[in-house]
């Protein structure tokens, strides 16, 4: 439907989809500003696009109320960590269910693929168990694990099966001539060339990570082992309300580094995630 | 011809050779590099997936209250508990409401945000950009803005207030609630749809367009019955994808309305979580797991059948 476009329609066009835009922009726009603002303007009317007399405080309330440096931490080592580790088992599963003939490979990977149609919600309860059993709860363990061996990483196992498939096999066939072994010819030939399909599981399962809510409440306890999810609606008066300045200056340390890297990256982060077909 | 002796002598030492034929072929070599490969994750999911799923059965069959440390089996009796849970009506209902709006909402926006996206103008980049960021906002961080917005005297009932709408309290309502966390959750993340349907949009030949411009065809009708049928591959895809995540909404609902005002926005996963997290009721909160697990299972099998009818075609 790519055809040329009249001027005045164009107009219209650019019109329509700065309206349309307002929605996407302003809350990020509104969540900065009035982090900045001192607490008697925040909900003061006319609402106030651009914080008069910008001032830090709220900043630095979220260091003093909660060990927010820690859980900054906390969020950003279990994302990697998860990242990687989803990478590596993924990219393995994925290599050998597309490249590799071995007995019950189809059967296997139905067993495995039913993970998708098992939403981590359905088994909170019984991993909450296992993990009480085990002595690992009010611990990261529960949250670097699950993503990375259970259901949330069969996704990313499916998406490297479906690239390796997609890759011509005269280069690793010419490898193995060569006498490379099926390990060499993974790491050295496949791996390289699956760089675009690894790049867009990298960049949802780390925001997966970053998002993940319901399992740090229900599987963390202590204030300096929380993730940033969990500690933003931590940030309450005396009477449980919320302390939206402090809660926004959080707020926008949580999203803007994240937004920074997607306005350098943009490519890859839309493009990896278009072709591969995917959300997180 | 004596070099050639000797090559011949050599194939004939072969079979002696073959008869100590080592127990590690190249294929089973390979076999056994294919279970390797993927131990970890069939290990994980036998660990993390499976075993759960069982267990959830299990725990669905018993008494079972953490704090009392009550664990007993009682059979189906959680079930019958299920025709009796005055609320679970409610929940299912609001579920449901959510689910639907979000689908509706969601598809209508992301096709006509790709469509808009997909004409030939300048910029359009920096538009999809605009419309994609909120993805990659820290969705708790994305909700705590809205729940701010969306105060009784937060910046939207400011900005209505300019023009002379007296907005309501949505938070507080039941209604304005329930469409609260749709549109929250929809302007989240309809920038993955949208990307889905822009890459369909530009996989269509253009020779269609021309050949029904020819034929004298407006372009409602060019898109109704070209555009629709081209990408209906990608409807069934980005439709299975958002009803299973609209299934699993949580943060949005625990961040904004906390299920309230009374059940009007407590979807089932968030009833899940207050009977076996806030209430201590495991047992019926497992089976509340397993009313999860059956609806995400009946939909996506649904939805399967559905391609069969409609789907143009398969990519």
């Amino acid at each position: 439907m790519s055809r040329e476009v009249p001027l005045r329609a164009k107009l219209g066009l650019y019109a329509i989809l700065m309206v349309l835009a307002v929605p996407f922009v302003f809350p990020t726009w509104w969540m900065v500003t009035s982090s900045l603002k001192p607490v008697s303007d925040i909900f003061s009317f006319p609402p106030k696009l651009w914080p008069g007399d910008p001032e830090l405080d709220a900043y630095r309330r979220v260091f003093e109320l909660q060990p927010f440096g820690q859980q900054y931490l906390n969020s950003l080592y279990i994302a990697l960590v998860v990242t990687v580790g989803t990478l590596a088992v993924s990219a393995l599963a994925g290599y050998a269910f597309a490249r590799i003939r071995f007995r019950g490979q189809n059967v296997l990977f139905l067993v495995i693929l039913a993970g998708l149609l098992i939403p981590s919600e359905v088994t909170i309860v019984p991993l909450f168990q296992m993990f009480f059993k085990l002595g690992l709860v009010n611990t990261h363990w529960p949250l670097i694990l699950v993503p990375i061996l259970g259901a949330p990483s069969v996704l990313a196992t499916f998406i490297m099966r479906q690239f390796f498939i997609s890759l011509p096999g005269e280069l690793e066939e010419a490898a193995r001539v060569d006498g490379l072994g099926r390990f060499a010819t993974f790491w050295k030939i496949a791996l390289p060339l699956s760089r675009p399909a690894l790049g867009a599981v990298a960049i949802f399962t780390f925001l997966h990570s970053w998002n993940l809510y319901l399992e740090p409440i229900v599987f963390l306890s202590s204030p300096e082992k929380f993730t940033l999810p969990q500690a933003l609606t931590q940030f309450v008066d005396a009477y449980g309300g919320p302390m939206w300045n402090v809660q926004l200056a959080a707020a926008s340390m949580t999203a803007l580094p994240v937004l920074a890297v997607f306005v350098v990256a943009q490519k890859q982060f839309v493009e990896g995630l278009a072709h591969t077909g995917l959300k997180g | 011809m004596s070099q050639t002796d000797t090559r011949v002598d050599r194939v004939g030492a072969r079979p002696t050779l073959g008869r100590a034929r080592p127990y590690w072929t190249t294929r089973r070599r390979d076999q056994l590099t294919g279970y390797l490969f993927i131990a970890p994750q069939l290990l994980g999911s036998a660990v993390f997936v499976i075993l759960p799923l069982i267990l959830v059965v299990w725990y669905s069959l018993h008494e079972w209250n953490v704090l009392a440390g009550t664990f007993e089996f009682v059979g189906t009796e959680n079930y019958s508990a299920l025709a009796e849970d005055t609320n679970l009506g409610p929940v299912l209902r609001a579920t449901g409401l959510f689910s639907v709006g979000l689908v509706v909402f969601n598809l209508a926006l992301a096709l006509l945000l790709a469509v808009l996206l997909n004409q030939k103008l300048r910029g359009t980049i920096v538009f999809r950009t605009l419309f994609f960021s909120p993805v990659v906002v820290s969705l708790v961080a994305w909700t705590i803005v809205w729940g701010f917005l969306l105060q009784d005297n937060g910046g939207i009932n400011g900005l209505l207030d300019t023009i002379g709408v007296d907005g309501p309290n949505w938070l507080r309502g039941e209604t304005t609630a329930m469409i609260s966390v749709v549109v929250v959750q929809v302007f989240k993340n309809v920038g993955l749809n949208m990307v889905l349907f822009l890459a369909a949009l530009q996989g269509v030949p253009a020779e269609l367009y021309e050949a029904a411009e020819v034929d004298g065809a407006g372009r409602l009708r060019q898109f109704r019955r070209i555009t629709v049928p081209m990408i209906s591959p990608t409807i069934l895809l980005t439709s299975i994808i958002t009803v299973v995540g609209s299934l699993q909404v949580f943060a949005q609902i625990a961040v904004l309305t906390q299920g309230g005002p009374g059940t009007s926005t407590t979807v089932l996963v968030y009833y899940l979580y207050q009977q076996a997290f806030q209430f201590h009721h495991f047992g019926y909160g497992a089976t509340l797991s397993i009313v999860l697990f059956g609806i995400v299972l009946a939909l996506t099998v649904l939805q399967w059948q559905m391609r069969r009818r409609w789907v143009h075609h398969e990519s």
